[in-house]
């Protein structure tokens, strides 16, 4: 503790060096867990138990149908009370200001089927009812125009979809993720006639709801024997889990991210080891005379490890908070849903603790070659 | 390569008796330091210290050892980033099953008794040669050691510094009973010995004061 305090300048430039890597692995794993996030943000809010998809589907950008009967033959099973057949596509949706046109993701259902856990959108969705009428999320990027302001101020905003003339009638608050910059909910009347080559009887996904209750694994296993090949049975977190699985995976996001983390903990490892190690080299003749003076040398190591663990300590709060501030900056500028959670938190200072105790086991060495007899 | 540097030495020191080791540079007496106070390797012969063999002696027998042999050296080594108290406290800390308080006060009163009780939160770093020595002094004694190895402690102190440090070692030994074993080159303290011993070439010859 004493060897790092007397030395301000050496202990700044280490904490520093510290928690720069911490913010460096606060800021990619953030990200990237903020964007897998963000890719589920309207997966959360679905008011399922059980979700069908087409097997055929990849992600949230690349639905494929399947005939809406089997979502019917769901039904058959006792424990299932309720179900909701979801048209999910993208569609082209003009700016209403400058016309320019962008893909938006479209969810179309039947007003009165409950869609999503929010119960304001029961009564907001009546307004859907009425042909070409459209609810547009406010928190769509601004490309697709000042929707919600204009609503907002009680003009009339009117856009163009597939050709297809229609009105907002209503704002819901829904929020962007990796694939859709912004949504849009359709009555499925209104949704077919935008997308006219729809398969009659063809949906996206199919929401189940479950007797309070239900044993939902054991109901999931039972739909996926019963029902033919053409569809997969998920439950709701499985199909959160397939959302974000495919980002993960079939995209280099997630190797970017935990790289760009990797880069991080590699800087900060290299800052700390340099530091211990000059450190443990300038006081090697006080080490010697301490091995002189009959302390072991597993004492010794201990105050280089101790060292090592201060460092972590006092570099990684900086980096918290840091962090959380720049968390909070990237909230505010991309919307995207990045907060400070406690796994990620401690991941980093595990990992930034991991850092200062390898490069203190490394500095260690240089201990080794305190000789006692060269004191003379 | 290997080379025989010490040939023929026989010495035995006993409990409160002072032997001071004069000798040119380079015969040898340091090598005999270190090997006596278990800070190298044995290789041939055979030194007994407190009636344990050094010859083959494993490394955690000698740091053992180490415990119970003080040692002040010419450059004082203190630990830089501690305080004057707390140096010596390093050494009482080698003694087992005292609490901090016992050792930090037992740390103060060796200080005292070198006479820098005004001295005792000061940085080596603020301290004049002979207070550093002093405070060398005070750690090595601090671990009651049996065995005081010295290596030319008054070498970068004034004469009358020197003077006092080397009473004050005399003093302390005899106190503890603890035999002392001191490498010189400074013929004004020649006199505090009950032995004197001359090495060259890596023998060691009694010598009459």
């Amino acid at each position: 503790m004493l060897l790092l305090t007397r030395q301000p300048v050496r202990l700044a430039v280490a904490l520093a060096g510290i928690s720069f890597a911490g913010i460096l692995m606060f800021m990619q794993l953030g990200f990237r867990d903020g964007l897998f996030d963000a890719s589920v943000t309207v997966h959360r809010l679905l008011d399922a138990d059980a979700v069908l998809i087409s097997p055929r589907s990849s992600s949230s950008v690349s639905m494929a149908g399947f005939p809406r009967r089997r979502l019917v033959q769901a039904m058959a099973d006792p424990d299932v009370v309720g179900i909701t057949p979801v048209h999910w596509n993208l569609l082209l949706w003009r700016n209403p200001q400058n016309r320019s046109t962008r893909s938006i993701l479209a969810l179309g259902f039947e007003p009165s089927d409950p869609l999503l856990i929010d119960p304001v959108l029961v009564t907001k969705a009546q307004v859907l009812t009425q042909r070409g009428r459209v609810l547009f999320d406010d928190q769509s990027r601004p490309e697709f125009g000042p929707v919600a302001q204009w609503f907002k101020q009680g003009r009339i905003v009117e856009s163009e979809i597939s050709g297809k003339r229609v009105r907002v009638a209503g704002l819901v608050s829904l929020g962007t993720s990796f694939g859709a910059d912004g949504n849009l909910l359709a009555s499925s009347e209104t949704f077919l006639e935008l997308l006219p080559n729809t398969p009659a009887g063809s949906i996206e996904v199919g929401l189940i709801r479950l007797k309070p209750g239900a044993d939902s694994v054991g109901v999931i296993k039972r739909l996926s024997s019963a029902l033919p090949a053409d569809v997969k049975v998920l439950s709701k977190q499985g199909f959160i889990d397939f959302e974000q699985n495919y980002w993960r995976s079939s995209t280099s996001i997630g190797f970017i991210f935990t790289l760009g983390a990797a880069m991080g903990f590699i800087v900060g490892c290299v800052i700390v080891y340099q530091v211990l190690y000059s450190d443990v080299s300038d006081h090697l003749p006080e080490y010697a005379t301490l091995m002189a003076m009959g302390y072991p040398l597993s004492s010794l190591l201990g105050v280089v490890a101790r060292e090592g663990f201060y460092l972590a300590v006092f570099g990684y709060l900086p980096a918290y908070f840091a962090g959380e501030g720049l968390y909070w900056l990237v909230r505010s500028a991309t919307k995207l849903p990045v907060a400070m959670d406690v796994n990620r938190a401690l991941t980093v200072f595990s990992m930034i603790l991991v850092m200062c105790m390898v490069s203190a086991a490394l500095a260690m060495r240089r201990l080794a070659d305190a000789d006692p007899a060269d004191i003379f | 390569m290997r080379r025989e540097v010490l040939q023929s030495i026989d010495l035995v020191i006993r409990p409160g008796e002072i032997v001071l080791l004069t000798g040119p540079s380079g015969c040898g007496k340091t090598t005999l330091l270190t090997l006596v106070g278990a800070l190298r390797q044995v290789q041939e012969g055979s030194i007994e210290i407190f009636g344990h063999q050094l010859h083959g002696a494993s490394r955690m027998a000698r740091q053992q050892l180490r415990r119970r042999i003080g040692m002040i050296i010419q450059g004082h080594n203190l630990l830089r980033c501690l305080t004057a108290e707390e140096n010596v406290q390093m050494g009482s800390d080698l003694l087992i099953g005292l609490s901090f308080q016992e050792r930090r006060s037992q740390a103060r009163d060796w200080l005292r008794a070198v006479g820098l009780g005004d001295h005792l939160g000061k940085l080596p770093h603020d301290l004049s040669g002979g207070q550093k020595q002093r405070v060398a002094i005070a750690r090595a004694l601090a671990a009651k050691p049996k065995l005081l190895l010295a290596d030319e402690p008054t070498a970068s102190l004034d004469s009358q510094t020197g003077r006092e440090v080397v009473e004050l070692l005399k003093g302390l030994a005899t106190d503890q009973g603890c035999g002392v074993l001191m490498v010189t080159h400074d013929p004004r303290i020649l006199d505090i010995a009950d032995r004197l011993l001359q090495m060259e070439d890596g023998r060691l010859f009694a010598k009459t004061a």
